[in-house]
């Protein structure tokens, strides 16, 4: 249990004991410091910046899209090459950018936000990263090597199937599912262990700041929705490489099943993306309304209903596949029920900057911009829950008009918030106010004028995933019109990237504080020392860092010489157990490089199978030898018992 | 810093608006031009919900754009216990009118399903669609067996008259879909699925695959062709009939063209011996205004093109090229275009 | 302090890249305006291994037999033209001989597969020429060879969508024999 240091004046550091705290809690120098490193925080960078690689990779993607669209019978792309376009522009999007971002800051802010030292395992958390960059560069290598994926992200069989999709493209496809996917869960797990266990005392349930909470909602949702996409991914491999029928009407199968097990898992992971993103903007607002959130509660129990209802509404993906009609209802009420808890979070929003004295900087912009696109691409989402419309609209422009509002809108929109309040935190220097300003409104008017156009091109008979259209169609003026916000979209994420490194050059000194808020994290340095906060802070209210004092209380007690973590209790945290975590180790990566070696040579020969786990026991082994304590751990630990 | 952004909500949705009014000039593929009562009710389900949801966008949108001048222009933010029962009566106010908006939508949405629904009828025109990677197989099923004919891409409809079409996919999923008509149906390698339409309105309506289906999914047109009774009567007698024997020497020779070299390998022309079930059936192609499933004009320059050189007009298609010399070439032209 | 690009352990990937990328592009070329071997004249049949002089081949032949997308094209002529109704499909043989064995009566190297197409044989295989194009029927050639295993293993089809057929017997060895 904590105890007071009875040589020390109120038991706080002294700077030869911090100068210890900070060597034990530092990452390893150089290059294998890189490799090994176990802190939350140097993972979780380097997780954000590999998800915007795929980000502007994606970009480009969609850059060739619009540009093919944006005349007709254009012969930028050849069918082959734009049916690999798309795929890999989805498959970026969703698979390697969406939720890995998203996962990626819950790993920088939830163990900062929560107050403790680091997620609760660390070497685990590295191993999600690994795996991660091995499956992104497995996929692109794919498709440099004419090996890229082209029936689309979502891989509907039987075109994906073996006889409809020959080579090694879908499998290429099907094996990153399954790097992502276990990145993915990685992530959740240990998001959820932090969030539940390894609190700052006095953060009661009650206390937990409404970002913290989306978290622990879309970890759950991760948890339940990736198993299916695995298992789906996994049936089209074993289908395309050893001769199953899982799809296969001839001899009993259904393609149907895939379509169930994808959207099974695919309406979640769009939640996935937005749950987090709604919690971004409920602990913004507050910092720029100057005003605390109105409906704490409400906002929580949106958050926890939006994950729950998220897993009944997969069918209205598949509204137009002739399926029973009673059964079809159940999700169409559904999907028209999961915009209530959506619109009381708006309205919560709404009323706080209503009641407060806004203040505009570029994070509240890119906030009301997300507010405005999102409720225009929820309002789409309630048209297409209706059965007779999403029959007209379904695979057509009008659904990816709709998608991206509520991606593009409602996901990248808060992120870049996001980006713009804690990149000072991440790298102590503000990104620029007034490129900040230009990003933005590029960026809002970008996505209306490319998105806004198609929901008409949708009505107007334009259907998905078609490389090119007939002039006498009368597409092509909304198409160019499309096209011409595509460029405005670039322009504004080059202007974001020119801010970026601008501002990590150059940018102005952030201090701890800058914007004045709530959360634990802006109550220690920015960028945050490696062990987060020299004395864990005692919280006594929702709003820690606007209630704290300079004497407010702190955790005394825990080791400096190895890492020791706080465990506290579930509802009320009170301080539980003393936590032992690992330090630097290779043995993550070795892992990641064994799983890889599994799945990626599984693709070409089934020995991989055989080869790879003969590879992961050893690693597994190195990671899991037990380690013999240094003396001075020992005798700190005997002398506390 | 503190001045409040321009306003940017309500041009979008007028604009919206305007733009879904230009429409309703008849288009032969429109989602909001509906020449039946399938697609007239689905229209109608499509305005009520651009309506309100219009409706509700400016004024949510409003309130937001208000809360940031009005919050703008406060000295000190509005806060404590009487702040928030006031804010709380009006965020529980929009929740209630948000559910009872969508509890509306809910009704009429069932509604307007049952409605679809229930437009099936045992009398009804049965046609056949089967989809195949990037064509349209159509056979009119009649229950007396004389009575039935194949043929591709271009289905005649009597006006007024209910249809039933079944789909099947002979390889892949693709999606059976004419905007004016009715909303689309997917067709389900294992599955038959049924819809049923009616077209009020004589016209030619465009339809195309809307399921991602390969190479060609873009170019996997097709017509619905709306005709008058009678003149639906006649294409229909003249569909059943055989094809037409070469009358000349000239359509001869193309006839021998076509028998003789890859033609008949793929194409079927009833009456003649080719039979092959690969690719669309030939035997009234001149009676068709479209060819390379709806994508190409039936005209002889056409028709030449694409005999010659499938793949430059649908890169991936399965038709191969065929070099002919130019008398072949002119004589398998006049031939194809004597089948009417 | 955001790091930025990752350091020298991934430039030392490219070399392996590169050399993953003959195999791969070989495997998974596609094109659709293709001139395929032997467009332009009959390709040379030989009926022994001994010749007088240097051995001429059109190297644009292994193309397509190393191509996994010529053979999965071949396999869906093989059912489309047919050629299931004699030799049943995965080659098993019935009125026509078994595909996917040891034996080649008229021999097994893509030339002969051809030539037994485009002219037909006695006792049943009809004559394809003119009936098919010459890319058709190299697709076919390399599907067909593919049965009893004479292409790369990476090229041979998984199971089909239809009816499960008989497994393919891959343990031919290339062998000549003549009538």
């Amino acid at each position: 249990m904590a105890s007071t240091e009875a040589h020390l004046p109120a038991g706080l550091l002294s700077p030869a004991e911090r100068e210890l705290l900070h060597q034990t809690w530092s990452d390893r120098p150089g290059f294998w410091g890189w490799v090994t490193a176990v802190d939350h925080k140097s993972v979780a960078k380097r997780y954000i910046f590999t998800a915007f690689l795929f980000f502007i990779l994606g970009g480009l993607e969609a850059a060739a899209i619009r540009a093919q669209l944006a005349r007709p019978e254009n012969h930028l792309l050849d069918p082959d090459q734009y049916n690999q376009i798309f795929t890999m522009h989805g498959t970026t999007m969703m698979f390697l950018f969406g939720v890995p971002v998203q996962l990626a800051m819950a790993i920088y802010l939830v163990p900062l936000m929560v107050g403790t030292r680091n997620i609760s395992f660390p070497r685990l958390n590295a191993l999600g990263y690994w795996t991660y960059l091995i499956g992104g560069l497995f996929l692109y290598s794919g498709f440099i090597l004419n090996t890229g994926p082209d029936a689309g992200w979502f891989s509907y069989v039987p075109l994906a199937g073996p006889q409809f999709s020959a080579g090694k493209r879908v499998d290429v496809w099907a094996q990153t599912v399954t790097f992502t996917e276990i990145a993915a869960l990685i992530a959740a797990v240990e998001l959820i262990v932090t969030i539940l266990k390894q609190r700052a005392p006095g953060m009661s349930l009650n206390r937990i700041p409404v970002y913290v909470w989306a978290v622990l909602v879309t970890s759950f949702v991760v948890l339940f929705a990736m198993p299916s996409v695995a298992l789906a991914s996994m049936m089209l491999a074993m289908d395309r490489l050893v001769g199953s029928h899982f799809f296969n009407p001839a001899e009993g199968g259904d393609p149907l099943l895939w379509q169930h097990l994808y959207w099974f898992f695919g309406h979640p992971e769009v939640y996935i993306m937005f749950i987090p993103a709604a919690g971004f903007v409920s602990d913004i607002i507050p910092v720029f309304a100057r005003r605390k959130m109105f409906g704490h509660t409400a906002l929580v129990l949106s958050l926890v209903a939006t994950g729950f209802v998220s897993f009944g509404l997969w069918v209205h993906h598949m509204f137009t596949t002739g399926l029973p009609q009673l059964g079809q209802s159940f999700f169409t009420g559904a999907s028209l029920m999961i915009a209530i808890p959506s619109g009381v979070q708006v309205f919560c929003w709404i009323a706080t900057l209503w009641a407060g004295r806004p203040r505009f900087a570029t994070p509240l912009l890119f906030v009301i911009g997300f507010i405005v696109l999102f409720v225009c691409g929820g309002i789409t989402g309630v048209m297409v829950a209706s059965v007779p419309f999403d029959q007209q609209a379904h695979d057509t422009y009008f659904i990816v008009a709709h998608l991206h509002y509520v991606q593009v809108g409602a996901f990248v929109f808060p992120l870049f918030a996001a980006i713009y309040f804690w990149f000072p935190k991440m790298t102590g220097r503000l990104l620029s106010e007034r490129l900040g300003k230009w990003n933005f409104w590029l960026f809002f008017i970008g996505v209306n004028v490319t998105f806004f156009p198609q929901h008409f091109l949708g009505l107007m008979g334009m259907t998905r995933r078609v490389y090119t259209y007939l002039p006498e169609t009368g597409w092509g003026p909304l198409n160019l019109l499309s096209s011409v916000g595509a460029a405005m979209i670039g322009v504004s994420v080059l202007v974001f990237i020119a801010n970026v490194f601008l501002s990590l050059r150059e940018g102005v000194p952030a201090g701890d504080d800058p914007w004045g808020a709530h959360t634990l994290e802006w109550a220690t340095a920015s960028p945050p020392p490696p062990f987060n906060f020299a004395h864990l802070p005692v919280v006594g209210g929702l709003y820690p860092n606007w209630e704290r004092g300079a004497d407010a209380p702190v955790v005394t007690g825990l080791g400096n010489s190895h890492r020791e973590v706080l465990a506290t209790t579930v509802m009320d945290a009170v301080p539980d157990a003393i936590q032992t975590h690992p330090g630097p180790s290779v043995a993550p990566l070795l892992v990641a490089l064994a799983i890889g070696v599994t799945f990626i040579t599984g693709v070409f020969t089934p020995w991989g199978f055989v080869v790879g786990p003969v590879l992961l026991f050893p690693t597994m082994l190195m990671w899991l030898w037990p380690r013999r304590k240094p003396a001075a751990e020992r005798a700190w630990c005997e002398e506390r018992v | 810093m503190t001045r409040p952004p321009p306003r940017p909500g309500r041009a979008p949705a007028l604009l919206a608006l305007a733009a879904l009014a230009s429409a309703c000039a008849h288009s032969d593929m429109s989602a909001v031009d509906p020449a039946g009562p399938q697609a007239g009710r689905i229209a109608g389900m499509t305005w009520y919900l651009t309506i309100v949801g219009t409706v509700v966008f400016i004024i949510t949108i409003g309130f937001l754009l208000y809360a940031l001048w009005r919050g703008n222009r406060r000295v000190e933010s509005y806060a404590g216990e009487g702040a928030e029962r006031h804010i709380r009566r009006w965020v529980i106010g929009a929740t209630a009118v948000t559910t009872a908006i969508l509890l509306v939508t809910l009704v009429y949405d069932f509604a307007t399903g049952r409605a679809l629904a229930r437009f099936a009828e045992p009398d009804a025109l049965t046609i056949r669609v089967t989809g195949h990677q990037w064509w349209w197989q159509a056979q009119y099923i009649d229950p007396d067996p004389s009575k039935r004919f194949e043929t591709a891409n271009e289905i005649h409809v009597p006006v007024g008259r209910r249809v039933r079409i079944e789909v099947r996919a002979a390889d892949v999923i693709h999606s059976f879909w004419v905007p004016n008509l009715h909303g689309k149906v997917d067709l389900i390698p294992g599955y038959t699925n049924t819809t049923y339409f009616r077209a009020d309105r004589a016209g030619i309506y465009h339809g195309r695959c809307a399921e991602f289906c390969g190479y060609q999914h873009a170019r996997m047109d097709f017509l619905v062709i709306a005709d008058p009774p009678a003149r639906f009567a006649g294409w229909y007698r003249d569909q059943l009939r055989s094809s037409v024997p070469p009358a000349d020497s000239v359509r001869q020779v193309g006839e021998q063209v076509f028998m003789g070299t890859r033609c008949a390998m793929c194409h079927a022309i009833r009456g003649t011996e080719a039979g092959s079930r690969v690719g669309p059936d030939l035997t009234h192609l001149a009676s068709r205004g479209t060819i390379a499933s709806a994508t190409l004009p039936n005209t002889r320059g056409h028709l030449a093109g694409w005999v010659l050189d499938p793949q430059s007009q649908k890169p991936g298609v399965y038709m191969p090229p065929n070099q002919l010399k130019p008398d072949e070439l002119h004589a398998l032209l006049s031939y194809l275009q004597s089948l009417k | 302090m955001m790091r930025t690009t990752a350091p020298s352990h991934l430039r030392a990937l490219a070399p392996a890249l590169a050399l993953l990328a003959l195999g791969a592009c070989q495997r998974e070329q596609r094109s659709f305006q293709e001139t395929p071997p032997g467009a332009t004249a009959f390709p040379a049949v030989q009926t022994t291994d001994i010749q007088a002089g240097p051995k001429t081949v059109d190297p644009a032949v292994n193309t397509y037999q190393e191509n996994r997308v010529a053979v999965s094209q071949g396999q869906t002529w093989y059912t489309s033209f047919n050629c299931a109704g004699c030799h049943a499909p995965g080659g098993g043989g019935g009125m026509g001989v078994p595909l996917n064995d040891a034996e080649w009566i008229y021999g097994s190297d893509p030339e002969n597969v051809f030539a037994t197409i485009v002219e037909g044989r006695p006792n049943g295989m009809p004559s394809f020429r003119g009936r098919l194009s010459n890319t058709q029927i190299w697709q076919l050639v390399a599907y067909v060879r593919s049965m009893s295993g004479l292409t790369p293993k990476d090229t041979w089809s998984p199971r089909s969508d239809h009816m499960q057929e008989g497994r393919p017997n891959r343990t031919a060895q290339p062998q000549r024999q003549l009538p």
